[in-house]
């Protein structure tokens, strides 16, 4: 493979080339956090949705805002996987690696798959961007690349060329180099490209030249793909066979954000988000704070612990309160979530995990607070935990844990992680009409009324906000009285109160569906998951089945309490294995509970599972199959 | 300069209250001759008399013997965790507009653990009424040494004297650009009463100090201001339009020499003209008059700062009407859930 191509193609004639179908993609675009990587892939995202098939995506950005040009911390990535059948992963080894300059070439060209189409900005490939990632000599001459079909690209020079008419600075010509990039995308894999025609001309309407200037550089790629013919063919996916209804994309942040605003509304309670910025929460925060016409409340507090300090103060004044954060600001809330434990309010505790310990790894996923979650607080102190598993699922499970939070009366945990909350997936919109309903706890007349008095279904006590007269009572920390709630420091209360908790917050085992089984309900080997590793656990253990292995597979989203079926489930099984992003938290919790050699398959590298990885897993337990 | 305060919450069209109606059934746990009741009873006879339903009071405090305060209102109320008062009641307020929120809180509570939520509370203007009982040392925890006791002083975490400079409460609330500060002296009940009625009617954040005296552990902290033998001589009365005249015979009062302060004395009845007049809207004037300590001056008494500025919850509630209008429309669920870019997948 040469790079001739490029320059000698410029005068071929055009003429429409049929395109080649193929199954699934990956492509992974990478290059400086500069270069707009993030806002190509979301672009790409959406017009592989609106051609219909079903995809899944993974950014991969830096820790650092702006580090420094052209360096390996400054690579920003991010990959998308597409098919014509069910995607549930981001992909394991891109087919196609898009690398903007040396660095981004640098720290992704080990993902490539042997034989795939690596593009390369040889612009970008000068001798001071080489040094800066230690190599010698340029890999696109030193035959390193061999084993893969490398397209370089002039894309500087190209989208100046294309932009030569036009009244710009060299900067705002290097800026749509991106945009020729995605253009020649678009036309390798059969993409269409309105969607982002019209974004560019909604993102630059203030500057009529801008929108000429990128809407001609996504052209000009388009184009120059086409007619210099430097890809030799182009591939085409078709529409997966996905349920029918009306879907649009979306990132775990954005659903968690709308399935908290779909609470309120569900619930009639004003929404209140105290929350304190933190990486990869924000994003919450940021989508709750454009909705106001909702009557959301967002609080940017002073810290972790004023915000959801503020939130339990929402909550005893009767509205729907949560707090983001991710791990480190977990720690900082502990002591006030035991309050919120102690004087049973609902409140919904979003955790996005991310690289753990101290500050660990900003931007990567972990899923290493499970134990934190379950028992990082002083004292008995039991809360409920739920995790999504897909991006999507966070809408359902944040609405979920406020149903729960409310019926029950305690704060509830909700764990996603960076790779649910920037991952997106096509997302089937809910109706809006048939979200389950919201129960509370009930309020006696004020005659009758105590404080912690218990519903008997539920155990929880009544929530009686301030302004209702004849309710006035005092809350707080100490030891609660049962019944009354007035401060009690006698030994046999305060051990029935511990027990009452911990009763209280098992009873949600009553409002947890039956555990779906993915294969047989007997077998060799059950996979357990949860959270975010659903995609890879999911893909592995069909690919397993297919093979001929006895495998099975569980999902789950309840951690605290645990499915009630989970026991009999696990009964039926010679192996349990369980595959988390952490040194086996899960594990550890099903072991004590059930007694059991259950296995751990962990990953601790802040990426996610890849599909093979789950299979050697079950390879070793299931044994055989496997040709 | 005009001075205007309202209430916060609409007087009740219920039978009057009564100082009773707000005494719960709960024991009173604070040592015989703590400050802290005479803070409870000023408390307690004032709240009728704002013409304020029962049930929209709301007390919360943090941790520290003050802090028990709640439990001994018959209103709603939270005792929550140490220092984190401040932060419980702007959520409170701020969901709920129609409530009258009370932070209790104290120096150890309020300026030490809490100081970060005390500072931010006082700057974002949360229509909350702070009492920070001062009683410079740390009462529950029996005796250590807190952030405003003495340079030097000797306590049971400090044997060898204090190392630290204290805070000066005052200061650090006009630093915090709070729109209301007071202080006073837990038995010096009639201007008490006063300063706490304004506060209650003050729209936006009102922190009120009072120097609390612990029997137990720091008696007598106070005794130079609070004792009725030298009082008159080392406090001076701060109020507005007035010029700061002190002394059992009013005959000092203070002027400024050049931007420094300076006590004068004269014949009682005939001030000179130029003493400072106090003004509650000026910034200078109120961090002039928090650095004024003993012995050199005597200690200012009342409203150190009143001014107006919009509460949080208005400017919240403001954003969300504001909201609102431009939508246009009631706010519609089902659309929030489709978002802009849509697709639909036939049957
Ligand atoms: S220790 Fe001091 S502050 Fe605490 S109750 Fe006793 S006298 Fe009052």
């Amino acid at each position: 493979m040469s790079d001739t191509q490029t320059q000698s193609a410029k005068a071929a004639p055009r003429r429409p080339q049929p395109a080649q179908e193929v199954e699934s993609v990956t492509i992974r675009f990478a290059g400086d956090s500069g270069d707009g990587i993030q806002l190509t892939g979301m672009q790409f995202t959406t017009s592989t949705a609106l051609a219909g098939n079903d995809l899944s995506t993974l950014p991969d950005y830096p820790a650092e805002i702006r580090a420094p040009v052209g360096t390996l911390p400054g690579v920003s990535g991010y990959q998308i996987h597409f098919s014509s059948r069910e995607v549930l992963t981001p992909g394991d080894a891109p087919d196609v690696l898009v690398a903007m300059n040396p660095a981004a070439l640098k720290a992704n060209i080990k993902d490539l798959k042997k034989g795939g189409i690596l593009i390369v900005n040889t612009d970008a490939f000068t001798a001071a961007n080489l040094t800066k990632v230690q190599y010698a000599k340029s890999p696109l001459e030193d035959g390193s690349l061999s084993d893969f079909r490398v397209i370089s690209v002039e894309l500087s020079r190209m989208t100046g060329n294309a932009l030569a008419g036009l009244a710009l600075t060299k900067v705002q010509v290097e800026r749509c180099k991106n945009f020729f990039a995605l253009g020649m995308m678009y036309w390798l894999y059969d993409r269409p490209m309105e969607a982002t025609l019209n974004w560019i001309e909604k993102k630059f309407k203030k500057t009529a030249l801008l929108v000429e200037a990128n809407q001609k550089a996504l052209h000009a790629g388009n184009a120059y793909a086409e007619t210099a013919e430097i890809f030799g063919a182009h591939y085409s996916v078709r529409k997966a066979p996905i349920a029918p209804g009306v879907y649009r994309n979306i990132t775990g942040n954005e659903a968690t954000a709308l399935g908290m605003i779909a609470a309120s509304q569900k619930s009639g309670l004003d929404l209140w988000l105290g929350t304190y910025p933190i990486t990869p929460a924000s994003d919450i925060l940021h989508e709750l704070c454009k909705h106001k016409e909702f009557g959301v409340k967002t609080f940017q507090a002073e810290d972790e612990i004023a915000a959801i300090g503020s939130a339990i103060g929402a909550s005893f004044a009767g509205h729907l309160a949560a707090t983001s954060t991710s791990g480190p600001g977990v720690a900082l809330k502990s002591e006030a979530i035991g309050l919120a434990v102690m004087t049973e309010l609902p409140l919904v505790i979003i955790d996005v995990q991310r690289g753990g310990p101290s500050t660990g790894l900003p931007t990567k996923t972990e899923q290493a607070d499970l134990l934190q979650a379950m028992y990082g607080r002083n004292g008995e102190c039991p809360v409920p935990i739920l995790a999504p598993a897909t991006p999507a699922e966070c809408f359902s499970m944040a609405y979920e844990a406020s149903r729960l939070a409310i019926k029950y009366m305690t704060p509830v945990f909700l764990l996603s992680d960076g790779y649910l909350a920037n991952g997106s997936e096509p997302w089937l919109i809910p109706d809006a009409d048939k979200l389950a309903a919201f129960e509370f706890p009930t309020l006696p007349e004020a005659d009758k009324y105590k404080p912690y008095l218990r519903d008997e279904r539920t155990l929880a006590r009544p929530w009686a906000a301030p302004g209702l007269s004849g309710y006035e009572h005092r809350l707080g920390g100490l030891e609660k009285q049962d019944v009354t709630g007035n401060v009690s420091y006698d030994p046999d209360n305060h051990e029935r109160m511990v027990r009452l908790r911990a009763a209280k917050v098992n009873k949600i085992a009553q409002d947890i569906p039956a555990t779906q089984i993915l294969g047989a309900k007997k077998g060799k080997v059950l996979v357990i998951g949860w959270g975010s590793t659903y995609g890879a656990i999911t893909a592995a253990a069909r690919n397993a089945q297919a093979r001929g292995q006895s495998v099975s597979s569980i999902h789950l989203r309840h951690l605290n309490p645990l499915p009630p079926d989970l026991g009999d489930i696990i009964s039926q099984f010679e192996h349990v294995l369980i595959p988390e992003m952490n040194m086996g938290q899960l594990l550890k919790i099903i072991r004590a509970k059930f007694a059991i050699n259950a296995v751990g398959l962990n990953k601790i590298k802040g990426q996610p599972f890849k599909i093979a990885e789950v299979e050697t897993g079950i390879d070793a337990l299931a044994g055989g199959g496997r040709n | 300069m005009e001075n205007k305060e309202e209430l916060t919450a609409l007087p009740a069209h219920g039978p009057m209250l009564t100082r009773k109606d707000f005494v719960s059934d709960q024991m009173v746990r604070w040592c015989p001759g703590c400050g802290d009741f005479a803070i409870l009873a000023t408390v307690q006879k004032l709240l009728p008399s704002l013409g304020i339903p029962r049930e929209k009071y709301v007390f919360v405090s943090g941790i520290g013997c003050s802090s028990r305060f709640p439990y001994y209102m018959n209103t709603y109320g939270f005792h929550s965790i140490h220092g984190r008062a401040p932060t419980l009641a702007t959520g409170l307020k701020c969901a709920r507009p129609d409530l009258q929120v009370w932070v209790i809180t104290g120096d150890g509570d309020g300026l030490s653990i809490g100081g970060n939520h005390l500072i931010h509370a006082l700057r974002k203007n949360v229509d909350l009424k702070i009492l920070l009982f001062n009683n410079r040392i740390y009462g529950l925890t029996k005796g250590q040494l807190s952030p405003t006791s003495e340079f030097g002083k000797k306590t049971k975490s400090t044997p060898y004297g204090s190392t630290d400079q204290p805070i000066n409460p005052i200061a650090l609330a006009l630093a915090s650009e709070a729109t209301f500060v007071g202080r006073v002296i837990d038995t010096d009940l009639a201007r008490f009463a006063q300063v706490l009625e304004r506060a209650a009617k003050h729209k936006g954040s009102a922190l009120i100090e009072i120097f609390q005296n612990c029997i137990v552990f720091n008696d007598g902290a106070w005794n130079e201001v609070s004792d009725k033998a030298t009082r008159d001589e080392n406090n001076v009365d701060l109020i507005h339009g007035q010029p700061l005249i002190f002394g059992k015979n009013r005959d000092k009062g203070i002027r400024l020499n050049g931007f420094k302060p300076e006590v004068v004395t004269f014949a009682p009845g005939q001030p000179p003209k130029d003493l400072l007049v106090h003004d509650e809207t000026s910034a200078p004037l109120a961090y002039m008059l928090a650095h004024m300590e003993r012995p050199d001056f005597p200690t200012p008494q009342g409203v150190f700062r009143s001014v107006q500025r919009p509460a949080l919850h208005e400017l919240i509630d403001g954003q969300i009407a504001q909201a609102r209008k431009a939508s246009g429309a009631e706010p519609d669920l089902q659309a929030l859930l489709r978002g802009s870019e849509t697709w639909t997948v036939a049957a």
